[in-house]
């Protein structure tokens, strides 16, 4: 590095670019805190409404359900985080999940290893074949990730006989500890958030991800290894699913086929609730730790209140309320020039 | 290696020697010598197409050459791609600025070379040393902030930074000054005078004359993929140097007639101009542009490449954002200018690149020339296909298209034929102006001198046309009048008789850079004394003065002051748009 014998004629106008920088609107100044926090005010502010009105939103029972069903659903989100924040997208999540969750629950009869290392094996390796089909063949995210939820789903159906095969997790297996209780999962899948965001800000790893979700063209003339990153993030984003998968069989007891359908979607809603940007380049997993609870307690609260109406309410709602965030955020990235 | 200069070829530190590059049979590089020694400034000039950026792309490892070779610091280098080149020592910084707008100022400058503490990144450290790099450019600013949030100029200079740290040797800019403000310009001078003195060789592209006096010690004169001139800059005269890059002596005076245009001015048939446009401006491209076409006319852009032609037609049809500016079709202003609503009020344009914004390959010569006529053609949406063929018919017929038939594929037509199946495309709407930008580039001698000689038919027939032409001879014998463009400033204007290449010349090496220096050095004609102590500093002023001008050389004056529409010199720019609205 050459920085310290670069010695340009001292500049007569250094102000210059000062003062043109310094004017940044106070319009887009908001917006932009709105995308980047967005997510957890409202999250404050509604758990709040439901903590006075509510007498049974606040009780120890109810956020443990909150938490402890729902923690490790969140690690797709994780996962999910890098990949959009790439520019990509990974819709083969859901069907990872329940097949870790089957595989796990299969290698728990053979020891706890087994359970906890088939899947993560299974889960890297479909996500780096994912990964190099997008780096290498250059196919679209979009339609590699589609067949990995169809061909995933496929093979779970193979695996499982069709669903007519369950496989236990024995009663005695301490791989069942893993998933048991609130604080466990809780606890696991809170580290799991605090490396990713490790990984994230301050690794070169992932300033290699967010640059090249910015301006893939510019990150490849600095010289970033943009295919490798491309290769690792999806296959890091298969492994968080199938590891989550398990740890959900161990939770569960048993590999359940009908279980994951649909969840990228919610993944990728919480991460884009979190002010992640779909068109990448910018976001933050503190960002979808809001996501994630801002969902998760809605839906909650739906339960609570509209118990009445079933399940198809909830996914109305949420279909409801993901297209308001969407809406909200394009508008927020127009008014900070980010198109 | 036989410059005319002193020393060895082997005193360069980077050196370009007989390089040959073809793509799909277009030479775009022939037998190119090319040295650039340390701590030198070295200027490379050349009009669109004349392959400047082929041998930046050879000498950074975009391309490689067919035949030839390229020594850094007198050894042979094949760089594979810019990775290597920049690994060798050989750093680019491209037009548009190449990094991530999202991201820190501070991570942009150290993205891949971040400072590292156990294995994490040094943020700390990382956004120290960024503002302390940056200051030394002349930027100061919190480099916490993400990049966006800069200046175009400030993000020019933070790209600058990247590209010098990782120990260039040779830095090569292409169009550095494009999007920088004056200020800016001077600082990024400071810096690359500050590189010259640490032995680092600058290689600057730009069309600007007068920053590559200020700034550089040789100059490469490129045209049609060769290497025309190679010297010092000091001591070349520019008119020299503007007909080096466009192939003009400076006293050839040509006969006529080596294009297919009629020599004779055609004859203005009234007052009101077809097309008005006023005072058009773009931040960085264009700054205050006025020009205005009369029914059967032919009025030429001129200028050189980055002067701002294509830029004018584009805000003209509103394809190009403008923040001031109007533009009136038969005297009733546009507003809310569109590509759509341009062609409603009867503009069009013929796009430079026919590829990319024009043709539609895979369709059909009927499809193609009915595609923008479709909604006149159809009733309660269905497309009537004896109409459609009718005109289709009609044009192939007029404008001698070349086709199998109607149904033959437009991609398997010649390019000259491409271009007229375009010219009758937009015909089939009976526009009021057509705009030309290049409309003869790339097709051959015959198919050109067809174009030509329609273009020319169809003034004739009362069309406004605005030209743009890099062929000098096109433009100069196809036009009634010429507006010359320097910078996104009309500079000048050719009128009569005085629309020769000399003029042209004239005006392009010696138009003042800035408005402030409108004292224009032409000789003074009879034509355009009036008019040239300010043809650049006010758009107004300069409008009577076209209108003026095509009268002087055919003859009987029409009702110029009498022309509704035309503004009083001083008055408000607004004004006469919202005259003709009300």
């Amino acid at each position: 590095m050459t920085s310290t014998a670069l010695q340009p004629a001292p500049t007569p106008s250094g102000a210059g670019s000062d003062e043109r920088a310094a004017r940044v609107p106070v319009r887009e100044r908001v917006a932009s805190q709105v995308q980047r926090h967005g997510a957890l005010a409202v999250l404050v502010l509604v758990v709040a409404i439901a903590s006075a009105t509510s007498s049974t939103f606040p009780t120890w029972n109810n956020i443990s359900s909150i938490l402890g069903s729902n923690a490790f659903v969140w690690v797709l989100a994780l996962g999910m985080t890098f990949v959009i924040i790439t520019g990509g997208i990974d819709l083969s999540v859901g069907s990872m999940f329940a097949l870790g969750g089957v595989l796990g629950a299969y290698g728990s009869r053979h020891g706890t290893w087994l359970a906890i290392l088939l899947p993560l094996a299974v889960g890297a390796a479909w996500g780096s074949v994912q990964g190099l089909l997008i780096a290498k063949a250059r196919m679209a995210p979009f339609i590699v990730t589609l067949v990995g939820l169809l061909g995933l789903r496929g093979l779970l159906q193979a695996l499982t006989d069709e669903g007519a095969t369950t496989y236990l997790v024995p009663a005695h297996s301490w791989f069942r500890h893993l998933g048991a209780g609130t604080w466990t999962p809780v606890l696991i899948v809170a580290a799991l958030f605090a490396l990713g965001a490790l990984l994230l800000t301050r690794t070169r790893f992932g300033a290699t991800l967010t640059a090249m979700g910015g301006n893939e063209h510019a990150a490849r003339l600095m010289g970033l290894p943009v295919a490798r990153a491309k290769v690792l993030v999806y296959l890091l984003s298969g492994t968080l699913a199938a590891g989550a998968g398990a740890l959900g069989g161990a939770r569960l007891g048993s590999g359940v086929t009908t279980i994951g359908v649909g969840y990228e979607l919610t993944a990728i809603a919480s991460v884009v609730i979190g002010g992640t940007l779909l068109t990448g380049g910018a976001g933050s997993i503190g960002g979808t730790v809001s996501g994630v609870l801002l969902l998760a307690v809605i839906h909650n609260l739906i339960d609570h209140y509209f118990s009445q109406y079933g399940s198809a309410f909830t996914d109305t709602v949420n279909g409801g309320f993901l297209a308001v965030v969407v809406l909200l955020q394009t508008l927020l990235s127009r008014t900070q020039q980010l198109e | 290696m036989v410059q005319q200069e002193p020393g060895p070829g082997s005193d360069a530190i980077l050196e370009v020697a007989g390089v040959d590059k073809s793509f799909a049979g277009v030479h775009a590089l022939r037998e190119v010598d090319f040295h650039l020694r340390p701590a030198e400034v070295h200027a490379l000039i050349g009009e669109n197409g004349a392959g400047k950026s082929t041998l930046i792309k050879v000498m950074t490892g975009v391309h490689r050459p067919d035949a030839g070779t390229v020594r850094l610091a007198g050894r042979e280098r094949e760089f594979r791609n810019p990775l290597e080149a920049q690994a060798a020592g050989i750093s680019t910084i491209y037009q548009e600025v190449n990094l991530v707008p999202l991201m820190s100022v501070a991570r942009n400058l150290f993205l891949g070379r971040e400072p590292r503490r156990f294995g994490l990144v040094d943020t700390r450290r990382m956004n120290r040393e960024a503002a302390e790099v940056l200051g030394r450019f002349g930027v100061r600013v919190d480099v916490t902030r993400p990049l966006r949030t800069l200046g175009l100029g400030a993000q020019q200079m933070v790209a600058l930074a990247r590209a010098v740290q990782v120990e260039a040797r040779v830095v090569i800019m292409d169009e550095p000054t494009s999007s920088l403000e004056p200020k800016e310009v001077e600082t990024l001078f400071s810096v690359i005078r500050g590189l010259k003195e640490q032995g680092i060789a600058v290689v600057y592209v730009s069309h600007r004359l007068d920053e590559l006096y200020a700034v550089c010690d040789r100059v490469t004169v490129m045209r049609d993929g060769r290497v025309v001139h190679t010297g010092e800059i000091a001591g070349l005269e520019r008119l020299k140097l503007v007909s080096l890059m466009l192939g003009r002596e400076m006293s050839a005076v040509r006969d006529k007639g080596s294009t297919a245009f009629d020599s004779d001015s055609h004859e203005l048939r009234d007052g009101q101009p077809a097309l008005r446009a006023v005072d058009l401006t773009v931040r960085h491209r264009l700054h205050g542009v006025s020009v205005d076409v009369h029914p059967g006319e032919v009025v030429g852009l001129g200028g050189l490449l980055g002067a701002g032609r294509s830029e004018t037609a584009k805000a003209i049809i509103g394809a190009l954002a403008t923040e001031q500016g109007s533009v009136e079709v038969e005297g009733r202003a546009m507003h809310r200018r569109s590509p759509a609503s341009s062609i409603r009020a009867g503009v069009v344009m013929l796009p430079e690149d026919r590829k990319a914004e024009g043709v539609i390959p895979n369709l059909s010569v009927r499809e193609n020339i009915s595609l923008a006529a479709l909604p006149r053609l159809s009733r309660a949406g269905l497309v009537s296909q004896a109409k459609q063929d009718e005109i289709v018919t009609f044009f192939m017929k007029r404008l001698r298209i070349k086709a199998s038939g109607p149904d033959q594929k437009v991609g398997d037509l010649s390019g000259g034929n491409q271009q007229k199946v375009l010219l009758a495309r937009w015909l089939c709407l009976n526009p009021k102006v057509l705009l030309l930008d290049e409309p003869t580039r790339g097709i051959d001698v015959g198919a050109k001198a067809e174009v030509q000689g329609l273009v020319d038919e169809l003034a004739r027939d009362g069309l406004g046309v605005l030209l743009i032409s890099s062929d000098l001879e096109e433009l100069i014998e196809g036009s009634d009048r010429v507006v010359i463009l320097k910078d996104g400033r009309v500079v000048g204007h050719l009128a009569g008789d005085d629309v020769t290449e000399d003029g042209l010349l004239d005006a392009l090496a010696t138009a003042p850079e800035s408005p402030d220096l409108a004292a224009a050095p032409e000789p003074p004609d009879p034509a355009t004394t009036p008019e040239s102590p300010d043809p650049a500093e006010r758009p107004q002023p300069a409008e009577p003065a076209a209108q003026a001008a095509p009268a002087a050389s055919t003859g009987p004056q029409p009702a110029n002051p009498a022309d509704p529409a035309g503004p009083a010199p001083g008055e408000p720019r607004e004004h006469p748009a919202k005259e003709s609205q009300s």
